[in-house]
């Protein structure tokens, strides 16, 4: 049974993060899960907007509620964290009349509400469930230890996330777990990476950052799993300066938890988007099945 | 009938808002009324007097007292009444200062009210009749629930006393938490040193018998009669002839048992005897691990038994007492901190509980009193105590202070510089409460003599890094976030109502709070009472305490149980509902309706079916009145003539078309 919903994609798809893209789609196909982009979709009205006006930033994402609702759909579905978060808390301020009557003077069409945003983790590991997912999996990433970062906005604030837990967030992990890899818990899972003071402030990234790698590295793993854009730049495309900055030599690859379930799927390479990590994953990905031999 | 009216001006808490001098004359003009005044206290001495005069002079039969609440001061009048000669139910009272004057502030509209109240109160009181207590037997033995230090205290004062105790604890040994405690604050004195003689008095002592390991099952009966059923709950060792020598926990093969008294520090064997100083100090078997009953097969310590004790197949038995009161002191729980994902819900083996910290300290306890850290058995030098965890957040619906984590926090920070010099230790708090004898003092005493370095603020994550925990939480004195290497994190874990202490207050009959506490009677005036006559609290049962209140507590409910046994009759309340068995037509409503049992079906001379209140379990509550489709079952003093009288009385222009 294949499940159809609505797909936003977010700018940083389409750019710094088209890796994440690419595995998204794929994985959600090779689990006859139908993304439908939605027609014409803007800037959700992250970062910039919302901290110069509520307004502005809740009309943006209302705009794009609002053309999916017209494509027939309550649901949309997104990989991006900050798009999430944006949509979401949109969503839920616009119950407010006297808010949803100032957002909607800023549109040509009048959002009515109730569309509901859903991440795509969370549309993976609810709507296709777990099983579906170890059904398909044809290569288990077995040998791979990895732990799993989720970020600071999936869960929170947790009344208008609502999915999962906000402090001990355990669907990535479940996820990883059930493509075959070894899931070591990871304490500074729902921290702060520092998000976009990589530009303002960059000593805010490095420290942040370096002690998720610092944490990470002590606990032996092969790789991070992220399943947000801007945590991924940061450990991934900023290793090397918070390397710098914390003189440290950390080369941890950092994976879309989709790119590793891509890998499980034995999807291709452009599915998979390798190539397009700054660190080197190659070392962390000959490992898999090589817990087998070992045993053998 | 002759009624005389008393308006109270109570200080200026009344006559501030109200015209009281107003409201007595216009008494004077209601039916039946024959005398009618203002007076300053009606309360005080010359109050009293001046009703008692007034019913001598006046030839009154029936006396009006308006002014507090009755729950403040019916029975002072109802005994002023009665010293002057007449039945203390030819009363009644009219609130004018809680219903009135300490709520409206508009003198005239205040003033019309109260004189609707008095009209009420004075219509009811023509409507009543005299009202006899009757008088029935008590059984002076007392049943005490607990065997924690508050149940102690109050056994042994009761003991003392006289009464014969019946103490029913629900593990195997008395001592409560008291006994798990290594060091008592302010005074650092040992805890089982304290308690240890207490727990064998209670052993040797001829008035009390103790059922350890035993559970209330159900409760009957009312003061001075209740019938108890208790559950004696088989232990596999016939504790007849178990010597409690200890050779079975020498020679249990099962070995990894979860240590309930030591709190999961370390483990026990599956036979065990839970502390060298238990009373009984019998042993019992933990079947959750005993390999007979997992595997089927093993029976060492039957085959080592020197006395033969061991029993497999031993179950649950039952027995009754009989008693005329009941002491609650079932203490508390501890909070559980998995409830916290940040401080690792506890997935992390240094990450601990105080309890679990003082198992550690305890030269008794599973490290012979060495604090090793569980992890890797190491000597911590860092350690990190976490206030209030399971206190004043709402977000784990835990909004009350627990009261005692400050001062055992401190103790435990004192007893870490004792046991290991070169350590430090870390608190963080939000306030430091410790308004006790000699707490402060206590407290300063870790700050200054001991380097405890207190940080205010709450701690937002703990995660291992290396084998060093690392506490990450705010100094909200310096405005910063502060990160502190740990080698062990203690967190002061809160106190939470004992595991089925609700369903226990069922049993009673008595009121429990939204959190499991058990209801006093009154917050101030009647701490240890409960609404149920017979029924008494003592310790944290009814709120968490700390062991210098818990005590208190014990003997204060030890006093009452004492003072209610002085007597060898006791009065029962008249106020309780009748059945007229003319109007009774045997449906038995009120029998479904009563929730103390109080209603029994019985038949006539002519076998037709009725109802019959039994008086002594009777509370009054008056739920059967309102179900009886004859009116057949009425309330005394709270008939539907009187309640109808003061209906009509407010408002008569409404009950003329009825």
């Amino acid at each position: 049974m294949s499940i159809r919903i609505s797909y936003y994609p977010g700018c940083s798809g389409k750019g710094t993060s088209s890796e994440y893209e690419t595995s998204t789609t794929g994985v959600c196909q090779a689990l006859d899960v139908d993304l439908v982009e939605i027609p014409d979709w803007s800037c959700c009205g992250s970062t910039p907007a919302h901290t110069v006006n509520h307004v502005l930033s809740s009309a943006l994402s209302a705009r794009n509620l609002t053309l999916a609702e017209q494509e027939g759909f309550d649901t949309v579905t997104t990989p991006c964290p900050s798009c999430l978060s944006n949509l979401k808390i949109a969503e839920h301020k616009m119950r407010k009349e006297s808010f949803r009557e100032a957002v909607n003077e800023l549109l040509d069409q009048p959002y009515g509400g109730g569309v509901d945003t859903k991440s795509v983790l969370q549309v993976l590991v609810e709507n296709v469930g777990l099983d579906k997912v170890r059904e398909r999996v044809k290569t288990p990433l077995e040998g791979l230890k990895v732990a799993c970062y989720y970020g600071c906005i999936m869960n929170r604030p947790p009344e208008v996330m609502d999915f999962d837990d906000h402090e001990h967030p355990m669907a990535m992990d479940n996820l990883m777990e059930a493509i075959g890899a070894e899931v070591i818990p990871f304490p500074l899972k729902v921290e702060c990476c520092g998000a976009s003071f990589g530009i303002p402030q960059q000593n805010i990234v490095t420290t942040l950052s370096g002690k998720l790698l610092e944490v990470a590295k002590g606990l032996g793993v092969d790789a991070l799993v992220t399943a947000c854009p801007l945590c991924q730049m940061n450990l991934d495309l900023r290793q090397g300066q918070i390397n710098a900055a914390q003189g440290t030599q950390h080369s941890l690859p950092i994976f879309y938890f989709t790119q590793l379930m891509a890998k499980a799927f034995d999807l291709s390479d452009a599915v998979q988007g390798m190539k397009r990590l700054i660190v080197n994953p190659q070392k962390a990905l000959a490992k898999i099945g090589q817990a087998d031999k070992e045993i053998a | 009938m002759r009624i005389g009216v008393f308006i109270c001006h109570c200080g200026s808490n009344i006559a501030g808002t109200v015209d009281c001098a107003k409201v007595a004359d216009a008494a004077k003009a209601f039916p039946d009324v024959v005398h009618a005044e203002d007076t300053m206290y009606a309360c005080s001495e010359p109050g009293q007097q001046g009703i008692i005069d007034a019913i001598h002079e006046k030839n009154l039969t029936g006396v009006v007292v308006a002014s507090c609440t009755p729950r403040m001061h019916e029975p002072t009048f109802r005994r002023a009444v009665e010293r002057a000669g007449l039945n203390k139910y030819m009363f009644e009272m009219a609130n004018i200062r809680e219903h009135v004057s300490w709520i409206g502030k508009d003198k005239e509209l205040n003033t019309n009210k109260a004189i609707d109240l008095v009209m009420m109160a004075a219509e009811k009181l023509r409507h009543n009749a005299p009202l006899m207590a009757k008088k029935f037997d008590i059984n002076k033995r007392v049943l005490i629930i607990g065997g924690g230090v508050a149940g102690i205290q109050a056994a042994l004062d009761c003991a003392e006393g006289g009464l014969e105790v019946v103490l029913v604890e629900k593990t195997t040994s008395i001592g409560g938490k008291m006994a798990k405690l290594d060091k008592t604050f302010p005074t650092v004195d040992c805890s089982c040193c304290i308690l240890g003689p207490k727990m064998v008095d209670v052993a040797q002592h001829p008035n009390i018998t103790l059922y350890a390991h035993a559970e209330v099952e159900e409760v009957n009966g009312y003061i001075g009669n209740f019938e108890i059923r208790i559950k004696q709950k088989t232990t596999y060792v016939d504790w007849e002839k178990c010597t409690g020598c200890g050779l079975c926990m020498e020679k249990c093969p099962s070995k990894k048992s979860y240590d309930h008294f030591n709190n999961g520090v370390g483990t026990t064997t599956a036979i065990n005897i839970p502390f060298p100083q238990a009373i009984p100090k019998k042993a019992k078997i933990d079947a959750e691990y005993c390999r007979m009953f997992t595997k089927g097969k093993c029976g060492v310590c039957a085959k080592v038994c020197p006395t033969g004790a061991i029993s497999f197949e031993m179950t649950d038995t039952e027995v009754t007492e009989n008693v005329g009161a009941i002491v609650a002191a079932t203490g508390y729980d501890l909070f559980d901190h998995a409830k916290y994902p940040e401080y690792g819900a506890g997935k992390y083996p240094d990450v601990i509980t105080s309890i679990q910290y003082e198992r550690l300290m305890s030269a008794s306890g599973p490290t012979s009193g060495h604090i090793k850290r569980p992890s890797d058995g190491k000597e911590p030098k860092n350690v990190v105590f976490i206030q209030c965890v399971g206190s004043r957040d709402k977000s784990v619906n835990r909004p009350y202070c627990s009261g005692f984590c400050c001062m055992y926090t401190a103790k435990q920070a004192i007893l870490t510089k004792d046991h290991i010099p070169d350590s430090r230790s870390f608190v963080f708090y939000m306030d430091i409460r410790s308004p006790g004898k000699d707490y402060d003092e206590f407290v300063r005493r870790s700050i200054e003599q001991y380097d405890t370095q207190y940080i205010r603020g709450r701690v937002s994550l703990i995660y291992p890094q290396g084998d060093k925990m690392i506490v990450r939480g705010a100094d909200t004195l310096a405005g910063a976030q502060v990160e502190v290497e740990a080698d062990l994190v203690v967190l002061a874990v809160g106190a939470e109502s004992a595991a089925g202490a609700p369903q226990l207050a069922e049993k009673l009959r008595i009121s429990y709070d939204s959190y499991g506490f058990y209801m006093e009677s009154h917050p101030k005036l009647k701490p240890v009472e409960t609404n149920t006559a017979g029924v008494f609290l003592a310790g944290a049962c009814q709120g968490p305490k700390d062991i210098p209140s818990s005590v208190g507590q014990g003997s204060a409910a030890a006093a009452k149980v004492l003072s209610l046994f002085s007597k060898d009759q006791l009065e029962s309340d008249p106020q309780i509902a009748l059945v007229n068995a003319s109007r009774c037509i045997g449906c038995y409503k009120c029998v479904e309706t009563c929730p103390f049992g109080a209603v029994k079906e019985e038949q006539d001379r002519f076998n037709n079916p009725k109802a019959r209140v039994i008086e002594t379990i009777c509370q009054g509550c008056g739920v059967c009145t309102v179900t009886c489709p004859q009116s057949a079952i009425q309330l005394q003093h709270f008939t539907d003539n009187q309640i109808l009288a003061e209906v009509k009385a407010l408002c008569p222009s409404m009950m003329v078309k009825n």
